[in-house]
C-alpha cells in the first residue's frame, strides 16, 4: 500500500515532465483504435459488393499495419519512458540511501507504470470512441455511402486489440525499467544532477571537410533519385541512394553544429545581441549530443512528409482521373476471329471460337439485350494485328538500346492498329483530339509515360513502320495523347494510327464498342448496369468473350483504392510524426533542470522575462526545425521519385497534398513545439 | 560620502503563523558610496537572506531598501530585472557561469542584455579583463578554468557594467586560500581604484578581513560592527576573530 501510495505521489509531483510522455500515450492508443475501429465503422454502411471487397482489402492491410505501428509505438514509449527514468535518477538515489532495496524501487516502477498505462489507455480509448466518430464520417464519405442512418459505434474488438497491444508495451516498459534500476549504481545516481557539462568543440577543419563529405553524398543521393532515375533499373539499386541519404544526413547533423556556431561567431553584431549567444551555444551542444537520434529523427520525417504526400496526391490523381478517362458509361470489347490453333495454344473452346466471328451486337441481341433500348451515342470500331508489327519493329534503330535499358519489356507482342476514320470516330466521343493522315503517314496514341517516351525515342528518329509491305512514316515526332481503353489512370501503352487502306488485308483482332446509357439520373445508370451483369452467365454459355468496362465500375474501384491509400497514408503519417515529435519533446524536458539552472544565473544578471522567454521559445524551436528543414529538403526529392513511380496516376494534384501534408505537420508537429514550450517555461519558473 | 544604500528596519519571515522563522528581525544599516563592507554570520544566521533581498531576488516581509533614495522593495516586474541588470552586480559562491559559453561570452551576455553594441563590449570586456588579469583565459570554458579564475571571470562580469553596488555572496566559498588571497586582492584593487562599492557575505574572518567595515549577523539581528580604520589587515583579522569568538555564544550559554 505504501508502494502504492508513493508512486500515485511521484506522478502526481512530477505531472509536467509526465505531460508530454502522457499525451503521447493518449494519443498513441487513441490513434491505435480509431485505425482498427473502422471495421465496425463500415460494417453498418450500405455500399455495393465491389466496394465492399475494397474495404476488405483495406481492413486486412491496416492490421498489417497496425503491426508495424505497434512496433514503432514500442520503441517510442520504452524510448520515452527511460528518458523519464533518467530525470528521476535524484529521487531513486534518495531512497536507496534510506535503504530502499532495488526491487521496491523496481516495484515501486512497475506501480507507476501500471497508473499510467490505466490512465493513458482509459483517456485514449474514450477520445478514439470519440474521434472514430469522425472517422465515420470521413470513410462514408470516401466510399460515399449513405450516412442517413448514423448511429455511434463501439468496437468491442478494437478496444480489446488496442489494449493487448499496449498492454505488452506496457509489461515492455515495466522489464525495462526493472532491468535498468537493477543495473544502476547509487553514486551515479546520486551525483547525477551534478555533472558540469564538458563542452566538446569539434575542430572547424574537421567540421568543414565533413559538411563538404555530406553536401556531396546528399547531392549524389538526390541526383540518383531524380535526374538520373531513368538508369535505376534493379530494386537494389534504389537502396545506395537511401543508404548514401541516410549516412549523409547522420554527416550533417555531425557537422552542421560546429559549422553553424562558427559561421554565425563570424557576425559578431548579430552573435552578442541580446541572449543570442546563449541560444545559439545552446543549440550547437544540443545538436552535438544527439546526433543520432536528429538523423532518425529527421528521417522518420522525411517518411511520413513523402509517404502521406504521395497517399494523397494518388488519391486525388485517381479521382481527377476519372472525368478524363472514363468519359462515357460503357465500353465493351471482344477479341473476334479467334483461329482454331488456339483451341490447342490456349485452350479455347469450341464455341468460343465460332462465337468470335459474332459481332457485339448480335451477341447482346441472342441473351436478350438490345443495346439500342438502353445505350445511345453508340460507336464501334475494330483494331487489327499482324504478326510484322511488333514493338521491336516499331521501335527500328533504337530497339538494341531499349533492351539493354528495359530488358525486361516484351519485344515481341504485337502491335495494336486502328484506323483513322475508326479512331476519329471514338475520339469524338471520348473527347480526345481527332486527326488527319497522308497515305503514307502514322502516328502513334499513347498516355503511359514510361511508353511515351520509349516510343518518342524512335517517332524522333522519324522510324518507319512496313504494314502488309507497305512503308509508313511518323506524321508527328511524338506520342499522341489518348487511349482505347477507359480506366481510372494512364494506361494506354500505345495504339497505332494508320490511313484506312492500310489494314484492307489485316484481319479484325478486338471489336471495340462505346456508349452512353438511356438514362438520367445514377439510379437508372445502375439499373442498366446491373441487367447487363445479369446477362453475364448468359453470355459465357454461348462462348461470348465480351468484356465490358464502366464508369461506375472503374469510379467505385478507383474511389476504394483511393480511400485504402488515404489511410494508410493517414495512418503511418501520424503515427511516425507523433514519435518524432514526442522523442524531440522529451529530450527537451529533460534537459529543463539543468536549463533551469541557466536561466536562473540569467535572471540573476538581469534578463527580462520577455528575452528569456523569447530565448527558450528559440531555442525549443530551432531544435524542432532543424530536422524537419532537412527533412523537408530530403522531401522535395523524395517526392519527386514517388512521382516518378506512381506516374500513371498522374500528378495533377500533388499541390493540393502538399498543402494537406503540410496541414498535418503543422497541426501535430506545430502542437508539440507549443506543448513542450509551456513546459519547459514552467519548469524554469519554479 | 553620499548613502547610497540605506536599509531600514526590514524583516523577513518565513513559514505560516503557527511555524514562523524570523530569518531577518529588525535590521537597519547604511552602506556609503565607495565603501567594502562585510557582512559575517554562521550559516542560518540570515546573511544570505539580507543579501538575496538586497538584490531584489527576495523579498522582505516589512521595512524598506533605498538605493539612492528609490525604494527597491516597491519595484515589480521588469523594473525589478531593469534595476538588477543596471545598477548591480552579481558575485556568486558557485560562480554562475553559464558552461556553454566561453568566459569572454559570458561576461558579454551582462552587456548584451543591456543592449549595448558589440564594439562596445568588445572594448569594455578587454580593458575589464586587463584589470583583472584573465585575458589570457577569455577564449576558455568554465570547464577547463580554476575555481579562482572562474571568480574572477565572474567578477568581471559584475563589475563591467559599471553598477552601484556590487553583492559578493561568499566569493571565496568554493576557492582554495590562494585563489581566495588573489581575489580578495582583486577586491581591493576594485574598491581603491575603481571606486566600486562592495558588499560581501561571508562566514570566512580572513575573507572578511579584507574589508574596510565588517557588519556581524546573529539571530537575523546585528550583533556587532567594527571598522578597520587605519589598522592593518592582520590586527583588522585579529578583531574580527574576537568578535567570532563572542558571536559562538552558544557554547559560553550552555555553560
Amino acid at each position: 500500500m505504501m508502494l502504492f501510495k508513493l508512486a500515485f505521489k511521484n506522478i502526481r509531483k512530477s505531472v509536467s515532465d509526465y505531460a508530454i510522455y502522457f499525451f503521447t500515450l493518449v494519443l498513441g492508443v487513441a490513434i491505435f483504435y480509431v485505425f482498427n475501429a473502422i471495421d465496425s465503422q463500415t460494417a453498418m454502411m450500405k455500399v455495393s459488393e465491389s466496394t465492399r471487397d475494397i474495404i476488405d482489402l483495406m481492413l486486412n492491410m491496416l492490421s498489417g499495419v497496425s503491426v508495424f505501428v505497434s512496433f514503432v509505438l514500442g520503441f517510442l514509449i520504452i524510448y520515452a519512458s527511460r528518458f523519464l527514468m533518467k530525470r528521476r535518477n535524484k529521487e531513486f538515489g534518495i531512497y536507496m540511501t534510506l535503504g530502499m532495496s532495488k526491487g521496491k524501487i523496481s516495484k515501486i516502477l512497475v506501480v507507476e507504470t501500471f497508473l499510467i498505462g490505466l490512465l493513458s489507455l482509459v483517456v485514449g480509448l474514450v477520445l478514439g470512441c470519440a474521434l472514430s466518430q469522425v472517422m465515420s464520417v470521413i470513410v462514408a464519405n470516401m466510399f460515399e455511402a449513405d450516412l442517413t442512418e448514423f448511429t455511434f459505434v463501439i468496437s468491442t474488438n478494437a478496444i480489446i486489440k488496442t489494449i493487448i497491444y499496449f498492454g505488452i508495451m506496457y509489461l515492455l516498459v515495466m522489464i525495462f525499467n526493472t532491468i535498468s534500476v537493477s543495473r544502476c549504481k547509487l553514486i551515479d545516481l546520486i551525483n547525477a544532477n551534478k555533472k558540469t557539462e564538458t563542452v566538446k568543440l569539434k575542430n572547424p577543419y574537421l567540421c568543414i571537410v565533413i559538411f563538404v563529405i555530406a553536401v556531396v553524398m546528399l547531392g549524389y543521393a538526390y541526383y540518383q533519385v531524380t535526374g538520373n532515375v531513368e538508369n535505376l533499373r534493379e530494386t537494389w539499386q534504389i537502396f545506395l541512394p537511401i543508404g548514401l541519404g541516410a549516412v549523409g544526413t547522420f554527416l550533417l547533423f555531425f557537422s552542421l553544429s560546429g559549422l553553424v556556431l562558427r559561421v554565425l561567431q563570424h557576425f559578431k553584431k548579430f552573435y552578442y545581441k541580446g541572449l543570442n549567444s546563449f541560444t545559439i551555444k545552446q543549440f550547437s551542444s544540443k545538436i552535438n549530443t544527439t546526433v543520432f537520434s536528429m538523423t532518425v529523427i529527421c528521417l522518420m520525417l522525411f517518411v511520413t512528409i513523402c509517404v502521406f504526400s504521395s497517399c494523397m496526391s494518388m488519391k486525388n490523381a485517381m479521382t481527377s482521373n476519372l472525368q478524363e478517362l472514363a468519359p462515357i458509361d460503357i465500353q465493351l470489347l471482344k477479341t473476334k476471329n479467334i483461329p482454331r490453333e488456339f483451341i490447342e495454344e490456349y485452350g479455347y473452346s469450341e464455341e468460343q471460337i465460332n462465337n468470335s466471328y459474332i459481332s457485339i451486337e448480335d451477341d447482346l441481341n441472342s441473351v436478350g439485350f438490345n443495346i439500342n433500348n438502353y445505350y445511345k451515342d453508340i460507336v464501334g470500331i475494330n483494331t487489327y494485328t499482324t504478326p510484322n508489327l511488333t514493338l521491336k519493329d516499331t521501335l527500328g534503330s533504337t530497339y538494341s538500346y531499349m533492351e539493354e535499358k528495359y530488358p525486361f519489356m516484351t519485344y515481341d507482342a504485337v502491335e495494336e492498329i486502328v484506323t483513322v476514320s475508326d479512331y476519329n470516330k471514338a475520339a469524338k466521343l471520348l473527347g480526345l483530339d481527332t486527326y488527319t493522315l497522308d497515305s503514307d503517314e502514322y502516328l502513334v496514341i499513347a498516355d503511359y509515360d514510361n511508353m511515351v517516351s520509349v516510343r518518342n525515342a524512335a517517332l524522333g528518329l522519324n522510324t518507319p513502320i512496313i504494314i502488309d509491305g507497305k512503308t509508313y512514316y511518323p506524321k508527328y515526332d511524338k506520342c499522341k495523347d489518348g487511349f482505347l481503353v477507359i480506366s481510372n489512370s494512364h494506361i494506354n501503352a500505345g495504339v497505332f494510327i494508320v490511313p484506312d487502306d492500310a489494314v484492307s488485308n489485316l484481319t479484325v483482332e478486338d471489336e471495340y464498342m462505346y456508349a452512353n446509357y438511356k438514362a438520367d439520373t445514377e439510379e437508372e445508370k445502375q439499373e442498366i448496369e446491373d441487367l447487363l451483369l445479369s446477362k453475364s452467365d448468359a453470355l459465357l454459355n454461348i462462348g461470348s468473350t465480351i468484356s465490358a468496362g464502366t464508369r461506375l465500375s472503374i469510379y467505385e474501384g478507383s474511389v476504394g483504392l483511393g480511400a485504402l491509400v488515404t489511410f494508410i497514408g493517414l495512418y503511418l503519417g501520424v503515427i511516425f510524426l507523433i514519435s518524432s515529435a514526442a522523442i524531440l519533446a522529451l529530450k527537451e524536458l529533460s534537459e529543463a533542470t539543468e536549463n533551469k539552472e541557466r536561466f536562473k544565473m540569467l535572471r540573476k544578471i538581469g534578463a527580462d522575462e520577455k528575452l528569456i522567454n523569447k530565448a527558450l521559445f528559440r531555442q525549443i524551436a530551432i531544435f524542432f526545425l532543424a530536422p524537419l528543414v532537412i527533412a523537408i529538403i530530403h522531401s522535395i526529392f523524395g517526392i519527386m521519385f514517388c512521382n516518378y513511380i506512381l506516374e500513371t496516376f498522374g500528378n495533377e494534384s500533388l499541390l493540393l497534398a502538399i498543402i494537406l501534408t503540410a496541414l498535418l505537420l503543422v497541426v501535430i508537429y506545430g502542437g508539440y513545439l507549443l506543448i513542450t514550450y509551456y513546459c519547459s517555461k514552467r519548469i524554469i519558473k519554479e | 560620502m553620499s548613502n547610497l544604500l540605506k536599509i531600514d528596519n526590514i524583516e523577513k519571515y518565513y513559514g505560516s503563523r503557527s511555524g514562523l522563522t524570523k530569518a531577518i528581525n529588525n535590521i537597519s544599516f547604511e552602506v556609503s558610496k565607495g565603501e567594502f563592507v562585510a557582512i559575517m554570520g554562521s550559516s542560518g544566521s540570515g546573511k544570505t537572506t539580507l543579501l538575496n533581498c538586497i538584490s531584489t531576488i527576495d523579498r522582505v516581509t516589512s521595512g524598506h531598501i533605498y538605493m539612492n533614495g528609490v525604494d527597491i522593495t516597491k519595484l515589480k516586474g521588469n523594473d525589478l530585472n531593469k534595476f538588477r541588470r543596471e545598477e548591480l552586480g552579481f558575485i556568486f559562491q558557485d560562480f554562475n557561469l553559464l558552461d556553454t559559453l566561453t568566459a569572454y561570452e559570458n561576461i558579454a551576455l551582462s552587456l548584451s542584455i543591456q543592449d549595448k553594441g558589440y564594439q562596445e563590449i568588445d572594448k569594455l570586456i578587454k580593458d575589464t579583463a586587463k584589470k583583472l588579469g584573465i585575458t589570457h583565459i577569455l577564449n576558455k570554458y568554465p570547464y577547463q578554468m580554476s575555481g579562482g579564475e572562474k571568480q574572477r571571470v565572474a567578477s568581471a562580469r559584475a563589475i563591467i557594467t559599471e553598477p552601484k553596488l556590487i553583492l559578493a555572496d561568499e566569493p571565496t566559498g568554493a576557492l582554495d586560500s590562494k585563489s581566495s588571497k588573489m581575489l580578495l586582492d582583486s577586491f581591493n584593487y576594485l574598491n581603491d581604484e575603481l571606486k566600486a562599492t562592495i558588499l560581501m557575505v561571508t562566514h570566512d574572518a580572513f575573507t572578511a578581513s579584507y574589508a574596510k567595515r565588517v557588519i556581524f549577523i546573529k539571530d537575523g539581528k546585528i550583533f556587532n560592527e567594527i571598522i578597520r580604520g587605519e589598522k592593518t589587515r592582520k590586527e583588522f583579522f585579529d578583531e574580527i576573530i574576537n568578535v567570532v569568538t563572542l558571536l559562538g555564544g552558544d557554547l559560553n550559554d550552555a555553560l
